[in-house]
């Protein structure tokens, strides 16, 4: 074992020499290895983007000195429909604009706040290697800039955030994004790369209650969010925001968690993730469901679309999706699919034996009947709900059956010819050839026993008052003497 | 406006408390205090002496009058080490205020400006302590601390971003010792404001390099629940002396006669 790990391991070495991919388990070595010297060529000004997008590759094969100029800004948002926030931001986004550089580059990072701003603000960068990941060097008063440099030495995707008091605050208020430093090879291209980041906000109204909301630290040390939010705001990534792509192209999704409180169990509704660099690292798992992300961390995603649709970014922790507003669509556009995903094939109803949606037609007829008043409206009214439970599955609400296989009950000569034949056949179950509409019919009812003689009477009441049959009511007192005479029903007899 | 704000002049002491009509200052008794800032000779808390205090923050017009008479601390002519270059930047002109208004408090001022001018009264800016301990009172109480009501009203203020015009002083209601303003305006400078040097990374805990500090400066917070004054103290540890921003601004302090 130990013997064939060393040529990997010589490989790995060659390959980050070289600016390609390490093999699959090697070690890249992490920071000792992730020193490439000097920076090379001129300053490079970083782009940043504001989500859902991702700044293009470096496409560089050289460490250069990159520059990141980064504002703090604080402003009031719509954190929903109707109600709004003052989130503390870095470039004026929740979350904070996306930066990319490149393992070896030497970072110089201007942390500007705005002069309007109240409070003073730094950064912490978990791509830093420093004591305080660069918090301490970048405390900066409103109207002022600061700068410090850093060397990055770890590949991988990373979590900023500000770092000032009250921490927990200034996180909660949106004061986080994400850094990507790129392996020396750069990442495996893809079709499209989304950048999506969670948070968890306390206000002090309930979950959309209309208006301005302050920020409430008391639910915020309970760990009790009123939201928990996608990119900042509810609806930010849905409707027409909605990430997009297209059937067969791969898409990377770079999905950091800035809490403050709350671990993301992230999952997208219809898609196996084909690759999870979990926690942000290196060496990817294949074949996901749901990748958990600690706040303060993030992960990549790879995956490739098949079918078109909506896939729906969830916190897989599920109140928090549909209760608290983590809900994110990527809408893939393209061709259906059918060999991979059919679609809906059957769409019927399925109410199990006794799960009605409204029995108090069917409690009034009861107690009509007790009464000994019931007419014929009211067992008719009875026996419509009592068929949508039971008898629609097959005969279908419209009584027309399934050709070939379950027949009519509508303008139907066999109920016709003696209606009668309709308590009988529910009690004793019909098995064999039968001919209903000039069609022959050869397969089985079974016995519905556990109808009792009101629920058999109004069936047959409301079948024979319904569709173009001829009228008429049973009663109660003829289905129980139906059921006497029946061999199977005075089984079930209640 | 300028009728305006000598109504409000008139109606001011009708808010004060124990002090002469048209006095500038309260008296604030003296008291035991403790601090939410932990002060290592002071482990049990600190006695405040009793001192006089502002009612309100110093206003633009207040600070345009102290320009006139100190030309040296007019905009264009403070030496830069002393304001730096955005001193008063909200100002039209060294003489003028254009569209800040006269009963807005004053901002853009450095400490040293700030400093000056309570010089120029025959008096100085407020210890840290003296502003907490006159800060910690709401209209009824000299410690209110502990309510979560009055942590909640100051967190309130933090909560709105500063993009609007600064409100006018005097609006605020008198807290118990009749100061007005000391929250939910702007913030203050405070005398020992250079000492207040807590954290930068405000997670470092115990092992903070306690070698940058001195004096008293070697300062962590006593009560994590207080975010309120937690950040009003990052903020002024944010600042160096001739800094200004546009959310700062001061009051001034005596000692009793």
């Amino acid at each position: 074992m130990r013997q064939s790990l060393l040529p990997l391991l010589a490989i790995a070495l060659l390959a980050s020499g070289c600016g390609q991919r390490p093999a699959p388990d090697a070690d890249t070595g992490g920071s000792a290895k992730g020193d490439f010297g000097p920076p090379q060529g001129h300053p490079i000004k970083a782009v940043l983007t504001s989500p859902p997008h991702v700044p293009p590759p470096t496409g560089r094969d050289k460490p250069a000195k990159v520059i990141v100029e980064l504002e703090v800004v604080e402003k009031e948002m719509a954190i929903s429909e109707g109600v709004t926030y003052t989130f503390w931001t870095f470039g004026g986004t929740v979350p904070g604009s996306f930066i990319r550089v490149r393992q070896g580059d030497t970072v110089e990072f201007h942390l500007m706040n705005a002069p309007d701003s109240k409070m003073p603000h730094n950064i912490d960068l978990h791509g830093v290697t420093g004591p305080g990941g660069g918090a301490a060097s970048s405390f900066t008063a409103p109207g002022h800039r600061s700068q410090f440099t850093f060397k990055a030495l770890n590949a991988g995707l990373y979590v900023y955030h500000c770092a000032t008091a009250p921490v927990g605050m200034h996180v909660a208020n949106g004061m986080y994004g994400l850094i990507l430093v790129e392996p020396p090879g750069g990442m495996p291209p893809v079709d499209r790369e989304y950048y999506v980041m969670q948070g968890d906000f306390y206000t002090t109204g309930r979950y959309r209650e209309k208006g301005h909301q302050p920020f409430d630290m008391a639910k915020a040390i309970d760990e009790h969010p009123t939201y928990v939010l996608f990119n900042g705001s509810e609806g930010s990534l849905t409707g027409d925001r909605a990430l997009a792509a297209k059937t067969g192209e791969r898409v990377r999704l770079y999905v950091g968690n800035g809490g403050p409180n709350l671990v993301s169990s992230f999952h997208v509704i219809g898609e196996i993730f084909d690759k999870v660099q979990t926690e942000g690292g290196t060496h990817p798992q294949e074949n996901v469901q749901t990748t958990l992300i600690p706040a303060g961390g993030a992960a990549i995603m790879d995956f490739r679309l098949e079918v078109p649709g909506s896939y729906v970014l969830v916190d897989h922790s599920i109140f928090r999706a549909f209760n608290k507003g983590a809900l994110a669509i990527l809408k893939a556009d393209g061709p259906e699919n059918l060999a991979i995903y059919s679609g809906k094939e059957v769409d019927e109803m399925y109410l199990g034996d006794r799960a009605l949606p409204n029995l108090a037609a069917v409690s009034q007829a009861a107690a009509a009947a007790k009464a000994g008043d019931l007419t014929v409206e009211q067992q008719i009214d009875a026996g419509k709900v009592l068929f949508s439970g039971t008898c629609s599955t097959c005969h279908q609400a419209n009584g027309e059956g399934h050709p070939g296989v379950f027949p009519p009950l509508a303008k139907s000569d066999y109920i016709a010819k003696d209606p009668k034949r309709l308590p009988q056949v529910m009690i004793g179950g019909l098995t064999g050839k039968v001919t209903v509409n000039g069609v022959e019919y050869d397969s089985v009812m079974p016995p519905m026993g556990q109808l009792t003689d009101d629920e058999v009477a109004n069936i047959a009441t409301y079948v024979l008052n319904s569709w173009g049959n001829p009228g008429g009511r049973i009663t109660k007192a003829e289905a129980r003497d139906i059921r006497a005479k029946s061999p199977v029903g005075s089984v079930a007899a209640h | 406006m300028a009728r305006r704000a000598a109504v409000l002049l008139a109606l001011l002491p009708l808010c004060g408390q124990a002090a002469p009509p048209g006095d500038r200052y309260v008296t604030v008794p003296g008291g035991a205090f403790r601090s939410a800032l932990r002060y290592e000779d002071a482990a049990d808390g600190t006695t405040v002496a009793p001192y006089r205090l502002m009612r309100r923050p110093v206003t633009n017009a207040e600070f345009l009058a102290f320009v006139r008479a100190h030309p040296e601390w007019q905009r264009g002519r403070a030496a830069v080490v002393l304001a730096e270059p955005r001193y008063l930047s909200q100002w039209s002109g060294p003489l003028s205020l254009g569209d800040a208004r006269p009963d807005q408090p004053v901002t853009w001022v450095s400490w040293f400006a700030a400093a000056a001018y309570c010089a120029a009264q025959s008096a100085r800016l407020p210890t840290w302590t003296e502003w907490e301990y006159a800060a910690a009172a709401d209209e009824t109480r000299r410690d209110a601390r502990e309510d979560p009501a009055w942590r909640e009203r100051i967190l309130s203020w933090y909560a709105q971003p500063s993009t609007g015009a600064l409100r006018a002083v005097g609006g605020q209601p008198p807290n118990v010792y009749g100061v007005q303003g000391l929250h939910g305006l702007v913030w203050e400078w405070v005398d020992d404001a250079s000492a207040l040097l807590v954290s930068a990374d405000n997670r470092e805990q115990g092992a903070a390099d306690k070698l940058r500090f001195c004096g008293a400066a070697a300062l962590s917070t006593d009560d994590r629940e207080n975010y309120a004054t937690l950040m009003r103290v990052a903020l002024l540890s944010s600042v160096q002396a001739a800094d200004a921003t546009g959310n700062l601004g001061f009051r001034c302090a005596k000692d009793l006669p």
